[in-house]
């Protein structure tokens, strides 16, 4: 294959004192791919995808956007890169309304420099409205939305300033049932767009529903890459838990 | 016209749609309710002493002062801090103020007093900024930094002239205060008030085009009308009380004092800063939810600093109009102003707990709060008395807060 990745994150290194959170990790994303990315909670993923976001920097390691060799100090710097990071806390502010959420720290303003909260508005309505057309109470503080609604509005951020590569930290954790399959059916969506994601996730039923490959973290190490197919949930497990897999494993799809 | 069967429902549920089509804020009203209680109740109290054009003029220029903290207070309160500094602020930039202008300049000079107002002011931003630097990026708590602050700047006004009150000031400069010259006379009133009415009709008329233009429901003609003809009342109202108070011994008309214009200037500046800049969106957000302001790319560090030399400008202005009301620089100004300024945020609907609260709010509560003084010292209170009231009222507005946000969940 000579596409070129959307992204490559090479020997990325994170100490915290004499905790390594992250030690040696390489991994890549294609257009239209979904990689998960799973662990124990302090395996180092989360770690790994705020160096990403530009919510940590890094201590060693490249990454390279497109082919080229970038440095992402800050969240402004990795969205100017066309990443956009959802994350599980839903890193929403409750006292304000959709549109200034959506448009957090890219306001669109007018032409004598104040902010444009009906141009925000409108522009939000017609996100909204191709997420989840029963998105109706869009004015009112983000505060009185449900879980889904909530995680719509930050999903509705990466679509409307055309995201390339998106970052979702656990998407579905605070959500019921119906709203997870909202999410998950917008994931599908957003990857037929040729949209690559990165998906932290717990749930084993969404990562072999929506990733394409799966990379296994313990203790801040890549401890298993693996193209979905040729591995089962048990496989997984197995790494997540102790680190390795079963003696006789073979690629399953090879079995 | 269009919707008849809504004509037919409840009283209470038409009452309920009237408000909320109107898009007012139930709280706000609900304050413009306790201060109309409080006016008539103090009126009764003091033999309708309380609500003559004197005694208003007066409270409109008391109220002056607390109000434009009140206004920075606000952005300081939603983003999560307090700043306890304020008064002391106060104190120490109206001693420089008066002390540069009588003892240092020749005070009689025409650029003395413009000087020492830019100095004044650029005095408190920097305390103010300073104050933010640590709070931002050194992550001291604003109430450990500005408890510091508060007495650092009584110290530092004390030690300006080491306690001796300089007097008096610039006579240009005494107007500012709001004394007996210290208005812009009837005719200058009406004037700006009938301008004021014309502002009001236009700002409707463009939201309301706006609205329309962006396929958004507009709200009912009749209540627009209804909010212009109230705006215009309560315009029209003040400017009259204002032009019934004559200057001693004589039949010319006050008019509106210079401390209320320099009030209403920075409301409308404050309000503009908050619905129609970044900035005022990012206090907001931080207030809201700090981690999700900087994951937003949001500098959540300057804009803290920010705000807190934005307070600090306010105080140099609040300095400005103290000094030139007491004709005086006394290391005593704005003790213990901080806690009505305080208060008034909070009576106001500022949330302590961050991320919401009003300009229009905070005047208004500094005006309840300025009212309660006033109308204690009509009915001759002593100060303990006030001070036991002013603490009461200001634990009562915070557990009002918490009744109304319990009642909301």
């Amino acid at each position: 294959m000579s596409v070129t990745p959307l992204i490559e994150m090479k020997n990325i290194h994170k100490r915290f004192g004499g905790v390594h959170a992250v030690e040696d990790v390489s991994i890549s994303l294609y257009p239209g791919e979904v990689v998960g990315i799973l662990g124990h909670n302090g395996a180092g993923k989360s770690c790994l995808m705020k160096m990403l976001a530009g919510a940590m920097e890094l201590d060693s390691g490249e990454i390279l956007v497109n082919g080229e060799n970038v440095t992402i100090k800050n969240p402004r710097d990795s969205r100017d890169l066309g990443i956009e990071t959802i994350y599980q806390s839903l890193a929403l502010a409750d006292n304000l309304n959709a549109p200034a959420n959506l448009f957090l720290g890219r306001e669109l303003m007018t032409s004598m420099g104040t902010l444009d909260d009906s141009r925000m508005e409108v522009a939000t309505r017609k996100v909204m409205h191709r997420l989840n057309p029963n998105f109706s109470n869009i004015t009112d503080p983000v505060r009185s939305m449900s879980g889904g609604q909530r995680q719509v509005v930050a999903i509705g951020r990466a679509i409307y300033f055309d995201a390339k590569i998106l970052v979702m930290d656990e998407p579905t954790a605070a959500l019921g049932p119906s709203e997870t399959a909202m999410v998950t059916d917008l994931t599908k969506q957003l990857k037929s767009e040729g949209i690559g994601i990165f998906l932290i996730s717990h749930d084993m039923h969404d990562v072999f529903e929506l990733c394409d490959r799966v990379m296994v973290m313990k203790n801040g190490r890549n401890v298993g890459a693996f193209k979905i197919d040729e591995v089962t949930p048990d496989d997984i497990l197995s790494l997540i838990i102790i680190g390795k897999l079963p003696e006789d494993w073979q690629p399953r799809n090879q079995v | 016209m269009t919707n008849k069967n809504t004509a037919v429902t409840k009283p209470i549920n038409k009452l309920s749609q009237l408000l909320k089509a109107s898009e007012l804020d139930t709280r706000m009203l609900a304050m413009v309710g306790i201060l109309i209680t409080v006016w008539l109740g103090l009126n009764l109290a003091t033999d309708g002493i309380f609500l003559t054009a004197r005694n208003l003029y007066n409270l409109s220029v008391q109220s002056s002062v607390v109000g434009i903290m009140a206004t920075g207070m606000v952005l300081v309160i939603v983003a999560r801090h307090i700043d306890l500094s304020v008064g002391s602020i106060v104190g120490f930039t109206g001693m420089m103020i008066a002390w540069m202008q009588v003892e240092l300049f020749p005070v009689t000079a025409a650029w003395n007093w413009p000087f020492t107002i830019v100095i004044g002011l650029l005095l408190g931003v920097v305390i103010g900024a300073l104050q933010g630097y640590w709070i931002a990026y050194k992550a001291i708590p604003a109430f450990v930094v500005t408890l510091g602050g508060l007495l650092i700047y009584r110290g530092a006004a004390f030690m300006v002239t080491d306690g001796r009150t300089v007097a008096p000031m610039n006579t240009d400069y005494q107007l500012l205060g709001g004394g007996i010259n210290g208005s812009i006379g009837a005719t200058w009133s009406l004037i700006l008030g009938i301008i004021a009415i014309c502002c009001v009709a236009l700002l409707m008329y463009r939201s309301h085009k706006n609205r329309i233009n962006h396929g958004f429901p507009a709200k009912p003609m009749a209540i627009q009308i209804a909010l212009f003809i109230i705006s215009a009342t309560l315009i029209l109202g003040f400017v009259w009380v204002m032009n019934s108070y004559n200057k001693p011994r004589s039949d010319i008309a006050r008019g509106i004092p210079i401390p209320v214009l320099i009030l209403i200037v920075t409301v409308i500046a404050m309000t503009m800063l908050t619905k129609l800049t970044r900035f005022g969106r990012y206090v907001f957000a931080i207030g809201g939810n700090p981690e999700a302001a900087e994951l937003s790319g949001i500098d959540v560090k300057k804009v803290t600093m920010l705000i807190f030399a934005l307070m600090g400008l306010l105080c140099g202005i609040a300095a400005v109009i103290t000094t030139a009301r007491l004709n005086a620089g006394v290391n005593s100004m704005g003790l213990m102003i901080e806690l009505s300024v305080i208060a008034a945020a909070v009576i106001g609907g500022t949330s302590l707990n961050g991320g919401s609260g009003s300009i229009t709010g905070a005047i208004l509560g500094a005006v309840i709060m300025q009212s309660l003084e006033n109308g204690m010292v009509l009915l001759g209170a002593g100060s303990a008395e006030r001070q036991i009231i002013i603490g009461l009222v200001l634990i009562a507005a915070v557990w009002f807060d918490t009744l109304y946000k319990a009642k909301q969940r």
